[in-house]
């Protein structure tokens, strides 16, 4: 096959945008609006602040004694993201959205949303910003995370349940895109994953960076060392991304954790980069769950964060590069390292993080007395309790 | 000249504009896909579009989706898609051009698809997410096939877009009339005229003009503004009206008949 790269829009081969012609000048306004910003001294100076002062940055690191005894070789540290208000690190990258939004003269912000974290946190940053919102989320998720639906309300966003395809996150996304298609003069769409065209990959990933930079700092700080490994849970791929980067090329063992589901042999799993196929979802080439002819397969995870059957494509780029090691656990494997967390050390994890958590276990033969191990713990538990209630009952 | 060129000039020539239906591929089943699109050129269509269905199309309302659901669920697929336009090029010359997302062309290969494309009689291929900053492959691949890559130019488009899209574009350029996803429309925008207008200035190449048209009376309208009408969600709307397989073949060829006899009036 005979392609020309566009090395600006794409990562290695990966990425690109792949969406119909009415969003290209979105895409291009939106690309150009970014690059400006992004080296304007009031608008980093007002990310800052917010992150600071509003979301609670920068988040601790903190050495999980108890969970490092538990295993029972090496030093484990948790990136606390679940402190992050509205409790995961969905709000690093609204927050810098939607005040780019504003900053763009847009009225309008509209998000999908899977477990209802990044709903929660687009609605939030809409609050806090002054602009109308709408959340796209499959109605399959509305069920098992009524908690979020019920925030995101409180927060005044009005939440739109999806109910065609497979009624969960993939489903948002398109249902999004058709909204942003047909808005696009007046509104901006919040992606909240490193997924759909480029530039948007870009831009969340550049949002969620401050958790591998305020990492790399802190481990420096606690130990006078960088860590042996870093890992972390990847749905979509933002947090796995943000704690990555500053890691990347240095010779540290950088993990990304997929959902294994019920076992990736069974099929229904959450894990492109294990067992997907290259193909174009949501504007972007990446690995793709998909059957022989291109029909996208549902994925499957108890963290409806994790249930998306696509990857942000720089993942894909990473792995075909060998920058990160994409490993995956199960459901019951997350379920297990949710209670072992909550129980010795005293933090409920969200599911996601549960996986990244998982991993630990899996990790240990490998690991010496003195390894320094960072986990990533994206986001706090609370809205997952009455799924891992139900699932045990 | 590929067989969709030859048509516009036929009917350039004849002071006419092209109806062009579009059907779903296994909708509302195989037999009575089939069977309605054998009917279509008597019934006044010139060219036909065949979409083949995907589990995630974005740039489509509700009809479209709801259809492609239930063509997937009847199982349709690519190579039986294939296999309908052979059996449809066997009886008729009418050009024949598929609509689909670019994820159905990538999992077979380009190449694959390309020459399939070729061999079963089909004459282009309209790409609705494909960008054409990303079409370079495609256009190369489909170019050696002799298959017309078919771009859409929407309102939103800049002049330089614009005529980039004119120039990937073979066949005719798929001008999108409004700014959303397909699904028929009471009424159609005002700035229509200025968007044709903008991109008649960039190519000579034939438009079409497809999105939200369900009415004789539109189809009329814009039968004077461009090169061809475009009519989906309306039609597979009078298809799933019906409510059997006779009155579906019935309801969908009689609603072309009465397009075609507005735009002739």
């Amino acid at each position: 096959m005979w392609v020309r790269m566009n090395k600006k829009t794409h990562f290695g081969e990966f990425g690109g945008q792949f969406v119909p012609e009415t969003l290209m000048a979105a895409l291009e306004e939106l690309e150009s609006a970014y690059l400006t910003i992004k080296k304007d001294k009031d608008f980093t100076d007002r990310l800052s602040l917010y992150l600071k002062d509003f979301a609670g940055r920068p988040t601790p690191l903190y050495h999980a004694e108890n969970l490092s005894r538990h295993i029972g070789k090496g030093k484990i540290y948790l990136k606390r993201e679940d402190l992050c208000h509205t409790g995961s690190h969905k709000i690093n990258n609204t927050i810098g959205q939607v005040l780019l939004a504003k900053k763009m003269g847009k009225e309008r912000v509209i998000a999908e949303t899977g477990a209802g974290q990044h709903g929660v946190a687009t609605a939030t940053a809409a609050a806090l910003f002054g602009l109308e919102c709408v959340v796209y989320m499959g109605e399959e998720d509305v069920r098992r995370q009524e908690l979020n639906v019920i925030r995101m309300r409180l927060l005044g966003a009005e939440v739109i349940s999806v109910t065609s395809g497979s009624k969960t996150l993939k489903d948002a996304i398109n249902e999004a895109m058709r909204d942003w298609v047909t808005n696009v003069k007046t509104t901006f769409y919040c992606i909240g994953s490193v997924v759909g065209p480029y530039p948007y990959p870009m831009i969340v990933r550049d949002f969620q960076t401050i958790i591998g930079r305020e990492t790399k700092r802190q481990i420096e700080g606690k130990e006078g060392r960088m860590p042996d490994y870093v890992i972390a849970c990847v749905g979509g791929g933002s947090n796995s991304i943000g704690i990555f980067y500053s890691f990347l090329k240095t010779g540290i063992k950088l993990i990304g954790v997929e959902a294994a589901g019920y076992g990736l042999s069974t099929g229904k799993h959450g894990a492109p980069l294990a067992k997907g196929k290259k193909g174009v979802l949501h504007g972007s080439l990446s690995y793709v769950l998909q059957d022989a002819y291109g029909q996208i397969k549902p994925a499957h995870s108890i963290s409806a964060g994790l249930d998306y059957p696509g990857v942000g494509p720089e993942h894909a780029y990473f792995k075909d590069a060998g920058l990160v090691e994409y490993v995956s656990v199960t459901d019951k494997q997350a379920l297990k390292a949710f209670h072992i967390l909550s129980e010795v050390e005293g933090i409920v994890p969200a599911l996601e993080s549960s996986h990244a958590l998982a991993y630990l276990e899996i990790l240990k033969p490998k690991l010496k007395k003195d390894s320094i191990i960072i986990v990533n713990l994206s986001g706090r538990g609370d809205k997952d309790v009455y799924e891992v209630v139900s699932s045990e009952s | 000249m590929s067989r969709i060129t030859r048509v516009f000039k036929e009917l350039k020539k004849e002071g006419r504009a092209a109806l062009i239906p579009y059907m779903m591929a296994g909708y509302p089943d195989e037999k009575t896909c089939a069977d309605i699109i054998d009917g279509l050129k008597n019934a006044g269509a010139d060219l036909v579009e065949v979409g083949i269905p995907w589990s995630d199309p974005l740039a489509d309302g509700a009809t479209i989706q709801k259809a492609s659901e239930q063509a997937l669920a009847t199982g349709m697929n690519t190579d039986k898609a294939f296999k309908m336009i052979e059996e449809i090029r066997k009886k008729t010359d009418i050009p024949v051009v598929i609509m689909t997302y670019y994820n159905i062309l990538q999992s077979y290969g380009l190449n694959r698809f390309a020459s399939r494309a070729a061999s079963a009689g089909c004459d282009g291929v309209i790409t609705p997410d494909l960008s054409v900053e990303e079409a370079s492959g495609w256009k190369h691949t489909a170019r050696k096939n002799g298959i017309d890559t078919i771009f859409l130019a929407a309102p939103t488009s800049s002049d330089d877009r614009l005529k980039k899209i004119a120039a990937a574009s073979t066949g005719f350029v798929y001008c999108v009339s409004l700014t959303g996803v397909t699904g028929a429309r009471e009424i159609l925008p005002s700035d229509l005229t200025g968007f044709l207008k903008r991109v008649r200035k960039t190519t000579d190449k034939p438009l079409a003009v497809g999105f939200g048209i369900s009415t004789g009376g539109q189809a009329a309208t814009l039968a004077k503004m461009a090169d061809g009408v475009i009519i989906g969600s309306a039609f597979l709307n009078k298809i799933a009206e019906a409510r059997t397989a006779n009155k579906q073949i019935k309801a969908a060829l009689e609603y072309i008949e009465g397009i075609k006899a507005a735009m002739s009036a």
